[in-house]
């Protein structure tokens, strides 16, 4: 691999341009591998890209149903943020923060990582005491937050209308080093490192099923014949349930669609990520200036990638209320992504009932920014059969009780 | 938008007018059940990528719960039916094996 640098850059200016390589190799599959990851998006090529820079596992090859990245990786707000209440979320999810903060320099890939801020607005009694209770909740974990009053809020962000009639900001909880990278060059840069160390990306490759032997794991079947391997990774979103069922289990998942929405390009007039749960819309500003808008889940399953298109409105509306400016912005485009819900809103990385199986999946609305952290835990739990990391999302914990209650700590959008 | 037909008012009600109420035909397992059913009731769902059946609430309209069989997939609406019924009606159970062939739902196929 040629590695990217402004020396680089200056040399293929020279040449035209004619130098440069192919990120990453269009590989058709070999007869077996010691491990298969199903599912090219950002969790499956970073569990591949861990697998081989912690364990030295490369004999690894990574199928795709579609092409890398289109799913849920390409589709989210990019948001990155650590703010979490319970002890398992904040420790997969700092580790995620952290590591993107060198994984440009770590993927010799720039995935324009901004530390540009996350606020959060309190805008009833009952958030405010939420979020207080969330910021000394991650002192004792070591996330650094704080909880800001409104004249703060005001300072941070000045477009906002903090003395609104219905909801007004009472606080926001504040986490300065959270922020936003660029979605698709976080799949792409995993992608390149992972085709470098010899891995094999092979897209365009969907599992029709997972052959077995006694109980233990043998390979897939694909739309490109049987591929043999030790262990498989599933990590596919949207479509977990689909593909557990082909390997002869069940998930506690329900697949919804989660739509965002984006407006035409302005000046810049925001410059960190804003989140208003009460009234249920967020938004930041692209570095190509448009305002990235997240919206709501529909309320009943479905794999359209559309959404309801009523969520839409319910979005603006709230969003026109906390920021009159935008009033008159139009927006350019509206999307869904397949999300997969658990029952306590946390993600599931575990072992399943078929050895040498394991599922990453469950990250619901929220699995963009813990891309790294999830990866760096489940190629942990694949390698040695443990991670710290990884330990209390089991599966099991549905059967035990021994829930990671995300959805009151963080209410809707996370 | 989703329009489904209220099965006691006759509305046609578009989405905005319902309230969902997740999977529907869920057998409760209470005490004296096992952890394995117990988990199954509240967490177990089919999540089909095909046809589904689910509780609606007709809530800014009559009140009344009612079930719907819909696609998940194509949004496909099969049809209503009232809350009064563990099983789908037969008839519709019929329009559905016809229409996707190998249809299976839990113990409904």
């Amino acid at each position: 691999m040629k590695r990217y640098s402004a020396f680089a850059i200056a040399r293929e200016a020279l040449k035209g341009h004619t130098g440069w390589e192919r990120a990453w190799r269009n590989a058709q599959p070999k007869k077996r591998y010691d491990v298969i990851i199903v599912g090219a998006g950002g969790h499956g090529l970073a569990t591949a890209y861990y697998l081989g820079k912690n364990f030295g596992i490369t004999n690894v090859a990574v199928i795709e149903k579609g092409w890398l990245g289109g799913g849920n990786t390409g589709r989210n707000t990019t948001i990155i943020r650590s703010n979490y209440l319970q002890d398992p979320s904040a420790a997969i999810y700092e580790k995620a923060r952290s590591l993107y903060e060198t994984m440009s320099q770590d993927l010799n890939f720039n995935v324009m990582f901004s530390p540009r801020g996350v606020l959060m607005l309190a805008q009833t009694e009952h958030e405010v005491r939420g979020y207080q209770r969330t910021a000394h909740a991650n002192a004792l974990q070591g996330v650094t937050t704080e909880f800001v009053s409104p004249e703060r809020v005001k300072e941070i962000v000045p477009i906002i209308n903090i003395d609104g009639p219905r909801y007004p900001v009472l606080g926001g909880l504040w986490q300065a080093r959270a922020g936003t990278a660029r979605h698709d060059a976080v799949a792409w840069g995993y992608a390149r490192a992972c085709s470098d160390m010899g891995m094999d990306i092979i897209q365009k490759c969907e599992v029709t099923g997972v052959t077995r032997e006694n109980g233990k794991v043998t390979g897939v079947e694909t739309t490109k014949g049987h591929i043999g391997c030790d262990k498989l990774g599933i990590v596919v979103a949207g479509h977990s349930g689909q593909v557990a069922e082909l390997a002869g289990f069940r998930l506690p998942i329900e697949a919804v669609p989660l739509q965002a929405l984006v407006s035409e390009p302005i000046k810049p007039c925001m410059d960190c990520v804003v989140m208003a749960n009460t009234v249920h819309g967020y938004m930041s500003q692209s570095d190509k200036g448009e305002m990235v808008i997240g919206g709501g889940t529909d309320g009943y399953n479905g794999f359209t990638q559309r959404g309801s298109f009523h969520h839409v409105e319910e979005t603006v509306r709230a969003l026109v209320e906390t920021f009159p400016m935008i009033s008159r912005l139009k927006m350019l485009r509206q999307w869904g992504g397949i999300v997969d819900m658990t029952g306590d809103r946390s993600p599931i990385l575990s072992k399943t009932p078929v050895e040498g199986v394991f599922i990453n999946c469950g990250w619901g609305t929220g699995g963009f920014k813990a891309i790294p952290g999830s990866g760096w835990g489940f190629a942990e739990l694949m390698a040695t059969g443990h991670s710290p990391l990884t330990a209390d999302f089991g599966l099991n914990r549905f059967r035990e009780g021994r829930f990671i209650d995300e959805s009151v700590a963080a209410g809707v959008a996370h | 938008m989703l329009i489904l037909q209220c099965p006691y008012c006759g509305v046609m009600a578009d989405e905005t007018e319902l309230h969902a109420g997740g999977e529907a035909h869920i057998k409760r397992f209470g005490p004296g059940s096992s952890d394995e059913e117990f988990e199954g009731y509240m967490f177990g769902r089919e999540n089909p990528k095909g046809v589904h059946f689910e509780r609606w609430r007709h809530v800014n309209g009559c009140g009344k719960w009612f079930h719907a069989a819909r696609d998940t997939n194509t949004m496909e609406v099969f049809g209503t039916y009232t809350a009064q019924t563990s099983t789908p009606p037969e008839d519709l159970l019929a329009q559905i094996r016809d229409k996707r062939p190998g249809f299976k739902w839990r113990e409904f196929s």
